[in-house]
């Protein structure tokens, strides 16, 4: 590990002012950025902590939900209301890494988590993300966890993370402070895509933190969450499905769909939801809303299977959400 | 100020870079606390924060300034071992050792979680009470790798212990 200078934030004010900084990162629970600081991928020259920022909360706003940026996936997802009011989000954090990281990982952390592209992590490799210019080990490389949607020819990463997946099937916002102004995001416009600019993972300017995640009032439903990955626990998806749906007299009149593992952020398609709201669930239907989300996707060779894998899930989750027989 | 492991003080590093791990091994010569990985996917520097486990290889020491720190020579000693260092050898749960200190300190805490009522990703019904299955054990123990492969005797140790505390 590189050395680099570390200093405790006291305040919100304080940690923005510090993170505006060149060469500056913020630390949460540390499960990433330590471990990528390891690795020499980040190389900060000063480290802010903001692990003791009263940003842990966890309470009701209006009928939604706030959950603080400090807040443990833990926390969030024993919280009673996340249980039984915000199921999915329950169920993706769970199914997300191991008990001994979701008592360190936090919401802001795990919203900025890096992608796992394998490139990436290793300095050896050229990675547009890590070092612009560089040009992608991946393209040409072993794409196996890689992007199907969204991918540039500068970069075909994924974000990784379970969590924001759940979040943008809800509708969730992220809260936003810096020195001068506070702003609010969707989750479903927190992550960008590569283009031209693989370096930047998100929306965040520097000396912006998040401050927050709110979730709008429950809507109730059937809420799933359903993770394909190489064994049954403790790794990352391959392709996830979040799914917040309601049906009334055989017909679909809810259906917020959002999908993980398969681009640079997590997938969000309105022209999904279109598709299905009003309609009988039939699987004729269910392959319709395939073709829409996967009309743009491509694959890398050997990560092609995500293609048809992502049809199946998608299917495999409407029809358990309906009943309609596989 | 300091951080405190197993009810002693001891002074923050002066490196920033040190992991928990590392002071705890280093500098605080604890060294019942193992390390596999370094890079949290082993389990086997599992410790506990505040009752919590975590992995003390992600964590940097100087962030625990003031945290009451539990490691396995905290849950017992050769002359008076805790409840579930006992199951562990009653049970054979390990075969070379190396993984079994974190095994230990994550039953131990996993435990509590139960207690708590938190759920799993194996728990079927998330607003009720878990239960402590052979499923529930394997999905929260799966932090914890075991290159010997003494999964099943570990499970039992712990389900021995829950017995014993329910
Ligand atoms: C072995 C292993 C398996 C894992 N498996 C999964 C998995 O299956 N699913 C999954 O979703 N995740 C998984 N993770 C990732 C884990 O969820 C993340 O490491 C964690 O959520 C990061 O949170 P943190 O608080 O520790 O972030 P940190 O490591 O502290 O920070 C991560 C990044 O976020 C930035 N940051 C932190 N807080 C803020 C803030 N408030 N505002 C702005 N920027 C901020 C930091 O500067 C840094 O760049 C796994 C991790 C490991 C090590
Ligand atoms: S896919 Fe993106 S992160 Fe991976 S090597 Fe290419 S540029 Fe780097
Ligand atoms: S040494 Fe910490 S998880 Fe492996
Ligand atoms: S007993 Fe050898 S690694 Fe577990």
């Amino acid at each position: 590990m590189r050395p680099f200078d570390y200093q405790r934030a006291e305040r919100l004010e304080h940690a923005a002012q510090l993170t505006a900084e060149a060469n500056t990162l913020a630390l949460a629970g540390g499960t990433n950025l330590v471990d990528l600081m390891k690795l020499q991928v980040e190389t900060p020259q000063t480290l802010v902590d903001i692990g003791r920022l009263p940003l842990g909360t966890i309470a009701d706003e209006g009928e939604g939900l706030r959950i603080g940026a400090l807040a443990t996936n833990t926390a969030t997802a024993v919280h009673p209301r996340v249980r039984s009011e915000y199921p999915v989000l329950a169920r993706a954090i769970l199914s997300g890494a191991t008990q001994q990281l979701r008592n360190k990982a936090t919401t802001g952390g795990n919203l900025c988590q890096r992608t796992r592209c394998y490139y990436f992590t290793n300095i050896d490799q050229p990675c547009n993300k890590r070092e612009p210019g560089s040009g992608c080990g991946a393209i040409k490389g072993i794409a196996r966890i890689h992007a199907v949607l969204g991918a540039s020819d500068n970069c075909i990463a994924t974000y990784p993370g379970d969590m924001a997946v759940a979040l943008a099937a809800l509708g969730a916002t992220v809260e936003i402070a810096s020195e001068r102004r506070s702003r609010s995001v969707p989750v479903r416009d927190f992550h960008r895509l590569p283009g031209d600019t693989p370096e930047k993972d998100n929306v965040l300017e520097p000396g912006e933190l998040i401050t927050a995640v709110t979730l709008p009032a429950p809507v109730g439903g059937i809420q799933l969450y359903r993770k394909v990955r190489e064994r049954s626990s403790y790794a990352f998806a391959l392709c996830s499905v979040a799914a917040v749906i309601d049906l009334a007299e055989g017909r679909f009149t809810r259906a917020d769909l959002a999908f993980g593992s398969l681009a640079h952020k997590p997938w969000h398609d309105p022209r999904i939801t279109d598709l299905l709201v009003g309609s009988e669930p039939t699987l004729a239907l269910f392959d319709k809303a395939a073709d829409l989300l996967l009309e743009g996707a491509r694959g890398y060779g050997e990560n092609d299977f995500k293609i048809p894998l992502a049809r199946r899930t998608l299917a495999a989750v409407l029809c358990e959400a309906t009943g309609v027989e596989p | 100020m300091a951080i405190s492991i197993n009810g002693q003080e001891y002074p923050l590093p002066e490196d920033p870079r040190t992991s928990l791990l590392d002071f705890l091994r280093r500098e605080a010569r604890l060294t019942g606390t193992k390390k596999g990985c370094d890079h949290g996917q082993c389990g086997a520097c599992t410790v506990m924060v505040g009752g919590l486990r975590i992995n003390s290889c992600l964590s940097l020491a100087i962030t625990h300034e003031g945290d009451e720190i539990t490691t396995i020579e905290g849950l017992g000693s050769l002359t008076s071992p805790g409840a579930m260092q006992e199951a562990f050898v009653a049970h054979d749960g390990f075969q070379c050792g190396y993984c079994t200190p974190g095994q230990i300190c994550s039953a131990t805490a996993m435990l509590q979680e139960i207690a708590a009522g938190w759920p799993s990703d194996a728990t079927q019904d998330l607003t009720a009470t878990p239960s402590l299955t052979d499923e529930e054990i394997r999905e929260r123990m799966s932090g914890n790798l075991c290159r010997c492969g003494a999964y099943p005797n570990i499970v039992a140790a712990i389900r021995d212990v829950a017995g014993a505390e329910a």
